[in-house]
């Protein structure tokens, strides 16, 4: 999966650049960037002084996209929400959600979904997972074949990366009794971490294949699972020997055994859409 | 006032850093030792009394900052004459973007008064701020400059001071290179610390070895092969890498009986190697490892990593018995 991602001006004069549908002069950078445009994300602030503005822009971005990529996945983000009282902010959101899904819906046919955001706390991030999983097809499958991993390897929390934005489109910690003291903001700083590293072996242009680590009271297993897909597992120290001092190689091999057969069948939903029937 | 006392205490090398007003002392300090982002110096305040800090790594270390805008023979202040005599290294630091002759005459006034107090001294000379030098200029100036401190000390009659010159800046690994070195040289073990990593080299398949310090990343010790500034790099990036993942799953009442290990395999082939040692030490290495004997080849180099291990652990219980028995 590839993404080419626009950031378009929000100045009014760029806007009317891109909306104004002069078709006199043939190649205008509206039917450009409206042409197969596979996904819109549209940010609207929270506290945003001029909303009429703002929903009449909406609207022409819609028209354009009606007409020039029907099939358009369509994303608003309702950002600025840390400047709202906590206990206010998902009624606002609601209002302001509501009335834009009407619009899109009623007058464009467009069915919308909605995320509120910050840069201030997780939720952006998690906003932009979303919106990557919404893209990568049978993203249930992965989901559901992620618990069934689970049962096997009794982790304290698995998760599947998005190769290339390392956006996280699947995590499960069942077997974790206090999840709660996992960090929130864990999958965006284990992203952070993983495109530092991704930078820094880039510097002897190469690329990593995976990593291990046995830490102070972890054991995280970093490998690729797909072509598209990163995989990540995350062990309790203590699930295994306790007082393992050497690196049991035999442990390590078990799970690198049981990844290596989770990538058989994660490829074979990639290719073929479904789970191969012997686990199904 | 009299600091020299109480925090100068003989078991710790110290470094003492000198150089002119906003030459970046402070600044190379809070980047190699604190960890703090090169950007946030730029609104440091300047120093204005002598300031000591301590770290602990292999050895202990104190390095001290005289600010610029000391007069160094105001007697005063401080006794210059014993700080002078307790020093392991004299790091000068001139800034290379600034005019720099009026630095040139005052290290060569310091370098006389301290070889008159130490003869031995390591005078060790920082070009600063190079990063605002295109590529060639660095290199004239770094002639320039060691062509006239040459000179100066021919002036004054000093002949044979071992002086070493840095090219650094703290906007890239330049600064811990040369930090680096000037450390290794207060080491007392350093050549058979180089030893043992040059055996470990010989029996496990690593093509670079560093014994780094996790917190500053210096690097204490690597083997007698050539060290290239890239891999440098990347085994100080991939402590980070391996102590931020780490810290995302740390539970609180957690035994942490292991040391830390983290292993990664590159696509060209290269694999990343690291393993925790004593006093906040990792080693780090770089090693090619056949295909196929994946396995095998790492069951060789964790053994001979842990016995790298233990005898560090020998060598500094020794090192610490001779030093209690000194004094
Ligand atoms: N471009 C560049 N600027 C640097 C570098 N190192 C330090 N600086 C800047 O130089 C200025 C002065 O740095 P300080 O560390 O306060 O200098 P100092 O030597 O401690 O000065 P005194 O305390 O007055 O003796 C700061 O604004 C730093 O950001 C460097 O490598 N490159
Ligand atoms: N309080 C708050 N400010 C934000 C948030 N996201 C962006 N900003 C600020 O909004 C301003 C405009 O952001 P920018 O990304 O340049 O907007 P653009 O014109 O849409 O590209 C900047 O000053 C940001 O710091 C947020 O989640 N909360
Ligand atoms: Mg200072």
């Amino acid at each position: 999966m590839t993404l080419n991602l626009w950031d378009c001006g929000g100045q009014d004069i760029f806007m009317e650049n891109f909306l104004t549908n002069d078709e006199s002069k043939g190649s205008s950078t509206s039917s450009n960037i409206f042409r197969k445009c596979e996904v819109l994300i549209h940010v609207f602030d929270v506290e945003g002084k001029e909303v009429q503005k703002d929903i009449e822009t909406f609207k022409r971005v819609l028209a354009n996209l009606r007409k020039y990529s029907p099939n358009v996945k369509i994303f608003i983000l309702i950002h600025k929400m840390d400047l709202i009282q906590v206990n206010k902010r998902q009624e606002l959101f609601d209002l302001m959600f509501n009335k834009l899904r009407s619009i899109a819906l009623d007058e464009y046919g467009f069915n919308i979904k909605g995320f509120a955001t910050s840069i201030w706390d997780e939720s952006l991030y998690k906003a932009w997972s979303s919106i990557v999983c919404s893209l990568i097809p049978n993203i249930s499958l992965y989901e559901q074949y992620l618990s069934k991993l689970n049962g096997i390897l009794n982790a304290r929390e698995i998760i599947l990366f998005e190769k290339t934005t390392f956006l996280v489109i699947s995590s499960t910690n069942e077997a974790v009794v206090n999840s709660k003291d996992l960090d929130p903001k864990r999958f965006e700083k284990i992203s952070n971490i993983i495109k530092t590293y991704k930078q820094s072996v880039n510097k002897i242009r190469t690329n990593f294949s995976n990593l291990i680590l046995h830490g102070k009271n972890s054991s995280i297993y970093l490998e690729v699972l797909t072509s598209n897909i990163y995989i990540m597992i995350i062990l309790d120290e203590d699930a295994g020997n306790e007082v393992a001092i050497d690196y049991e190689l035999d442990d390590e091999n078990l799970v690198l055994e049981d990844i290596k057969i989770a990538r058989e069948l994660f490829e074979r939903i990639e290719t073929k859409g479904r789970l191969p029937s012997e686990v199904t | 006032m009299d600091y020299t006392d109480n925090s100068l205490d003989q078991s710790r090398a110290t470094i003492l850093l000198m150089g002119l007003r906003r030459s970046g002392k402070s600044s190379i300090c809070k980047v190699v030792f604190h960890n703090v982002q090169p950007l946030d110096t730029l609104y440091l305040e300047s120093t204005t009394k002598p300031t000591t800090e301590n770290f602990q790594s292999l050895i202990d270390l104190a390095v001290v900052e005289l600010p610029g805008q000391l007069n160094l023979f105001e007697p005063s202040l401080y006794d210059s004459e014993k700080l002078f005599s307790s020093i392991g290294a004299l790091v000068y630091v001139i800034d290379s973007q600034d005019e720099y002759l009026s630095a040139l005459q005052n290290l060569a006034v310091i370098i006389k008064y301290a070889v008159s107090i130490k003869p031995k001294i390591h005078i060790e000379v920082l070009i600063h701020k190079i990063d605002g030098l295109s590529e060639d200029f660095r290199l004239d100036t770094q002639r320039d400059i060691m062509q006239r401190v040459g000179d100066d000390l021919l002036d004054y009659g000093l002949e044979g001071v071992q002086i070493s010159f840095y090219l650094t800046s703290i906007f890239d690994h330049s600064i811990y290179e040369a930090f680096s070195r000037i450390v290794q040289k207060l080491i007392y073990e350093l050549p058979a610390l180089e030893n043992l990593l040059d055996l470990l080299m010989q029996y496990s398949s690593f093509d670079k070895v560093f014994l780094f310090d996790i917190n500053s990343k210096i690097y204490v010790a690597t083997d007698s092969s050539p060290v290239d500034i890239q891999t440098y790099e990347v085994c100080a990036e991939f402590i980070d890498v391996t102590i931020d993942l780490d810290g995302l799953y740390e539970t609180k009442g957690g035994k942490g009986m292991r040391p830390t290990r983290c292993v990664s395999k590159l696509q060209n082939g290269v694999t990343l190697y690291l393993y925790q040692m004593i006093r906040g030490l990792a080693l780090v290495g770089v090693s090619r490892l056949d295909d196929g004997e994946d396995a095998t080849s790492m069951s060789v180099i964790d053994y001979n990593v842990a016995i790298f291990k233990r005898s560090l652990e020998k060598m500094w219980e020794k090192s610490k018995n001779l030093e209690q028995g000194n004094l």
